[in-house]
């Protein structure tokens, strides 16, 4: 999902040298990570032996991870597979190894080297060395002709890949990027092997062979994957598990039935609050709940080029309207939104305070004020009481129907009489790319917290593929591009900030509603899984044990 | 191949037919000690009807009015039949719900049968290439699983209520033709019809004044028989997210998203809508035996 | 005879090559492109040209007469080619998926068969009395009840009764019956009792029009023994409508179960259907619209078949 932002960010900020950025790198760089065991998530001694079996509500388009954009592959496939580095579930946004042993980075940050574990093996039993993960950047930094690799632009700083021998790796830049680090440990980048890539790079989207801790076992479309346990794993003594199964299962109801009535124990993406109340009634402390706030957004874009929304009053007018707190506390009960924030996700660093958010359109606290304001810049504008207009929307329940009903009654609520026009993933995507709409609901979900992903589907859309809004607007890519060289993070902030007050409130180009929030029910005698803001992270499974009953 | 789907007369005996029955406040008195059960569906019918018409004066809440406070309130004083996860009332949803479903109902099934009807006419009566080419048409139209015709419908056209009604209205064309056609292939040689062509009247003008009165019984019985089918498949279609879209009422709709995932904690939210569902359906199919059973001259000699 | 049976299988190919005309025409007309989904459905951006490799690789991008050519020269040769969205063989995914639609078709038809044959032909018999009444509500209210709703039902009652809900996955009946029946049994049910509804109704109507024939007057004139009366003479003859509701639904069901699959996680032919349409693939969704297609006239031809056999004035018709 929503990582077009990632995709095209590097290619037009890649100009630019980010000094705090940087700086952080080369300070992470130095202290050179050295892999430790992992620990348990639990005090508890962990049992090895059993079958998880979790349910998934999609399934993966392919099974080449950098192709895809779904959790729908990566929750079923990720076990098979090993990443250079990855994010330390316990301690997000950390980074620690996970092929990588050990790493370095020069002084000026243009040279990555990676020191590999020795002895991993393929399921196929053959050893992985440096090669392999040098053919899986290559393919994901400059794929064949062909080949999908859909966040290849944020790698453009990537010169080349060099194995000079079995256990070093070495990443030589063009230019500094602070982000590489989080970038090697993405989700979606499985370690192939090289000699199957240079055979047929395409071999991966309908095979699966890898380094991690399950092998594959089956896969029987429409209904459920199967993984089980690799003996050679480079953790000894990891997995804990024997194996794991995936059903698939598409229908919400029927998943929270399966999951209820023990036939899977967990849902990774995340469910509805009424959902868990239900689990945790009926079935007691036999269910524990985990909670998280989310690195996804639902956005709500207006079509600048359409009137009335090219006026800025109007679109203030749409945003002063919605009461966001109400629908905090109000839509937190019935599905999985909650934040309140910006355009970056409320706690995270660079997000803003409450104190400063409140100040900006629509995130005001007096809801009668900002009604009787959204009335006078309606009328200012010359648009009518009653005035009609069309709201698109996807026809996935969870959570875009339950923000859609609430945002047309606010809009109610201001004398606006608003149509929902709700459609199938297919019409919806080409309707929104093609600019056939006048507002629309979208959805930007990211694997990590960091300004220049997410605040890049706001610039002006010949610069980003990923604004349907249909807007230009130079201030805001001026602002974009000294927060990414802003070089102490106080000043970064300021930037951001700015950056924000512009989108959301000057220009009231187009905005989050709410964040949402990830709550995972899970049966209590699944162990060893930690829930982290993105629910593309930590889902190999390595961890994970079963406790007896 | 549809008219062994549904029960019908071979031919509509409309000349006997009138003879035979009572007429005005006798006849409504009749039909109630004759079929006492599709008396009971016309009367519910006659209440949805009214409850549709009336909706905007008799409804206790407006059904797009939210009320935060009281989300998923069950059905007490306040809210007879409760309040939704939107804390929006019930009865007040169900009675507006009436509107989309009586509508989609009644404009489909209508559509439906009256083209069906004229084309199943026109085919039977001209006979010879046309008639072939219609019913190889026809036959293709309905090889098409309904579900997938509507799916295909709505991915085409997007959702909404005409094109609702458009997706269900289509394969209910071909069924009615078929049947229609079999009544006008016997009713084609009778001799008054003879005798219309002898006098030199035009075909189209034979078709609809003497052809199609002469297939109204068959005509009424599956127009009847598809207006529960289609309230029945409008609900399907919004359960499957391709009907009607929030927040106007539908009761295909009710059924949806909400009323599943809290069906154990606010059970009213499915129950009274899936009820009203039940209910029109049932009454439509009661209605629609007495109609048939009434209009079946071999039934009737029983 | 022969002639008729020649005819009535000479009329099939056309309807065939129209109904594969039409589902090729319609999905590509649909808004939404295979190849966008596939690869930018959630949001991603891929790069026009990607996208263009792909479609020729599909071969989207010739001509449509010549996608088409192509498709029926596969299908000529019972070679139903490759899913655009899996990249596996149709054969393959139609196979994985025919064995628990026809399981659930054939179980939810006898379901329907043992309910509906006696019920209706105790309405008939017992016309205009209580048990008629009883028989038809019972008859209408499964005609009345949305199929997903009565399938959310079961699965609830299960869950709070007792904290149970049937396997997610399929298990093949010679596998392991076991976990196969209590997988299935339940949509049978919820399938074979609204199914049930409908042929009860033609049983009733179908009995009733039988007893009012000479030769069951005759025989009961005759003083013959009422049951026998009845399951010889009336309920022999009635059976052919009956049959014909309960075969052209069974046609149905190979692909019409859409909601029941969704609602009971079914990895049926039904849900397939939605998936492939949902997903803009062709191939696949071609494929399913014509083994439906070939289903419903097939048993339509053998209905035909049957009541040319069994009443000769059809032939001449």
């Amino acid at each position: 999902m929503g990582t077009q932002t990632e995709k095209v960010v590097r290619e037009y900020a890649r100009r630019f040298p980010r000094g705090v950025l940087l700086m952080a790198a080369l300070a992470f760089g130095f202290q050179a990570w050295t892999a430790d065991t992992p620990q348990a998530a639990t005090p508890e001694t962990p049992q090895p032996g059993g079958e998880l079996v979790f349910a998934v509500g999609a399934e993966p388009p392919s099974f080449d991870g950098h192709r895809e954009t779904t959790f729908a592959m990566i929750h079923p496939v990720a076990p098979h597979y090993s990443l250079l580095l990855k994010f330390d579930a316990d301690n997000y946004p950390k980074i620690v190894g996970d092929l990588a042993e050990s790493w370095t980075v020069s002084r000026d940050g243009l040279t990555f080297t990676f020191k590999i574990r020795d002895g991993v093996k393929f399921h196929d039993g053959s050893l992985l060395t440096a090669r392999d993960i040098k053919a899986t950047y290559d393919k994901i930094v400059a794929p064949p002709a062909g080949v999908v690799s859909v966040r290849k632009a944020s790698y453009a700083a990537v010169d080349r890949v060099e194995a000079p021998d079995a256990r070093t790796v070495v990443f030589r830049l063009k230019w500094p990027e602070a982000s590489m680090l989080a970038n090697l440990a993405s989700p979606w980048n499985f370690i192939y092997k090289a000699d199957i890539l240079a055979k047929d790079p395409r071999w991966y989207e309908k095979n699966i062979l890898g380094t991690g801790p399950f092998k594959f076992v089956e896969y029987v479309s429409g209904s459920h994957w199967v993984g089980k346990r690799h003996e050679d794993y480079f953790v000894k003594g990891r997995p804990y598990l024997d194996g794991y199964r995936a059903l698939f299962i598409r229908d919400t109801a029927a998943r929270l039935a399966a999951v209820r009535g023990g036939r899977a124990l967990v849902e990774f993406r995340g469910d509805s609050p009424a959902a868990r109340d239900d689990l945790v009634r009926a079935l007691g402390d036999k269910v524990v709940v985990q909670e998280s706030t989310w690195i996804c957004a639902l956005t709500l874009v207006i079509n600048a080029e359409k009137k009335p929304f090219d006026d800025p009053r109007v679109r203030r007018a749409l945003t002063v309207a919605v009461d966001r707190w109400e629908a905090s506390r109000v839509l937190s009960k019935i599905a999985f939104l909650k934040g309140v924030g910006g355009l970056l996700r409320p706690g995270s660093e660079y997000a803003m305070p409450e104190a400063e958010l409140t100040k900006l359109a629509g995130f005001g606290k007096n809801i009668e004020a900002s009604r009787t304001e959204a009335r006078r810049l309606l009328r200012e504008a010359g648009v009518p009481d009653g005035f009609k207009f069309t709201f698109k929307n996807r026809d996935v329940a969870m959570p875009y129907q339950p923000m859609g009903i609430y945002l047309i009654d606010q809009w109610r609520k201001v004398g606006l009489n608003v149509t929902q026009i709700v459609q199938e993933t297919g019409p919806y995507t080409a309707d929104l790319r093609a600019g056939n709409y006048e507002t629309n609901q979208d959805f930007a979900c990211d694997f990590m917290d960091e300004p220049d992903l997410q605040l890049f589907k706001y610039l002006s859309s010949d610069k980003s593929p990923a604004n349907y809004g249909r807007y230009k607007d130079p201030t805001l890519d001026d602002l974009y591009l000294k927060q990414a060289r802003a070089t102490d993070p106080a000043e970064r902030k300021k930037l951001v900030w700015a950056f924000e007050r512009r989108v959301l409130d000057e220009m009231a180009y187009q905005w989050p509603t709410l964040w949402w929030q990830r709550i995972i029910p899970q049966w209590a005698k699944l162990k060893g899984w930690k829930i982290t803001p993105s629910h593309y992270l930590n889902q190999d499974l390595r961890d994970v044990w079963l406790a007896k009953e | 191949m549809g008219e062994r789907v549904f029960e019908l007369p071979e031919i509509g005996f409309s000349a006997r037919l009138e003879a035979a029955m009572p007429r005005g406040v006798s006849a409504l008195l009749w039909f109630l000690r004759k079929k006492p059960l599709g008396a009971a569906g016309a009367l519910v019918i006659g209440g949805m009807l009214l409850m549709a018409l009336a909706a905007g004066m008799v409804a206790p809440y407006d059904p797009l009015e939210t009320d935060f406070g009281a989300m998923l309130g069950p059905p007490g004083r306040a809210h007879w039949l409760g309040t939704d996860a939107f804390g929006r009332d019930v009865l007040s949803r169900i009675m507006h719900g009436a509107r989309t479903a009586l509508l989609v109902g009644f404009a489909s099934s209508f559509l439906g049968a009256t083209l069906g009807a004229l084309i199943g006419v026109a085919s039977g009566y001209l006979g010879g290439r046309v008639d072939l080419y219609t019913q190889r048409g026809m036959d293709i139209v309905i090889s098409f699983p309904i579900i997938v015709l509507a799916l295909t419908v709505v991915a085409m056209l997007g959702s909404g209520t005409f094109n609702l009604i458009l997706a269900i209205t289509i394969p209910f064309i071909p069924r009615v033709s078929q049947v229609v056609r079999a009544s006008a292939l016997s009713i084609r040689e009778m001799p008054y019809i003879e005798a219309a062509r002898a006098l030199g009247m035009g075909k189209a003008r034979i078709i609809l004044r003497h052809m199609f009165p002469n297939v109204m019984a068959s005509y009424l019985v599956m127009l009847t028989a598809f207006l529960g089918q289609a309230i029945l498949l409008e609900a399907s279609l919004s359960f499957l997210g391709l009907g009607t879209a929030e927040p106007t009422p539908s009761w295909g709709l009710m059924l949806r998203g909400a009323a599943v995932e809290f069906a154990e904690r606010a059970p009213w939210m499915a129950i009274f809508p899936g009820l009203t569902i039940s209910a029109a359906v049932f009454a439509f199919n009661v209605l629609g035996d007495a109609l048939r059973d009434i209009l079946d001259p071999k039934l009737r000699m029983a | 005879m022969r002639r008729f049976i020649l005819t009535r299988f000479l009329v099939m190919i056309p309807t065939l090559l129209g109904v594969a005309l039409l589902v090729f025409l319609l999905l590509r007309v649909v808004p939404g492109d295979i190849v966008q989904l596939k690869y930018a459905g959630e949001g991603a951006f891929v790069p026009k040209e990607t996208l263009d490799l792909e479609r020729a690789r599909l071969g989207l991008d010739k001509p449509l007469w010549r996608q088409f050519v192509d498709w029926m020269w596969g299908m000529v040769r019972f070679d139903f080619g490759l899913s655009m969205w899996t990249g596996r063989p149709i054969r393959t995914e139609i196979a994985l998926r025919l064995q628990l639609s026809l399981q659930l078709a054939i179980m939810a038809t006898v379901i329907a068969s043992l309910l509906a044959i006696p019920l209706g032909t105790l309405a008939a018999v017992k016309q205009d009395t209580w048990v008629d009444h009883l028989v038809r509500i019972f008859s209408i209210a499964g005609l009345a009840t949305p199929s997903f709703w009565l399938g959310i039902l079961m699965i609830l009652s299960l869950l709070i009764l007792f904290g149970w809900i049937p396997p997610m996955t399929f298990t093949p009946v010679w596998v392991d019956p076991w976990a196969n029946l209590s997988q299935l049994i339940w949509p049978a049910l919820a399938v074979g009792y609204r199914y049930s509804a409908m042929a009860t109704r033609m049983t009733r109507s179908a009995v009733l029009e039988v007893l009012r024939e000479d030769y069951v007057r005759t025989a009961r004139a005759k003083g013959l023994w009422e049951p026998l009366v009845i399951a010889r003479h009336a309920l022999r003859n009635a059976l052919l409508p009956v049959t014909a509701v309960i075969g052209l639904e069974f046609a149905f069901l190979i692909g019409g179960l859409v909601v029941t699959e969704q609602v009971f996680n079914l990895n049926g032919i039904g849900m397939l259907f939605v998936e492939a349409i949902s997903r803009r693939d062709y191939t696949m969704t071609q494929a399913l619209v014509l083994l439906v297609g070939v289903t419903f006239i097939a048993v339509n031809f053998v209905l035909d078949l049957l009541y040319a056999i069994l009443d000769p004035r059809v032939r001449h018709r």
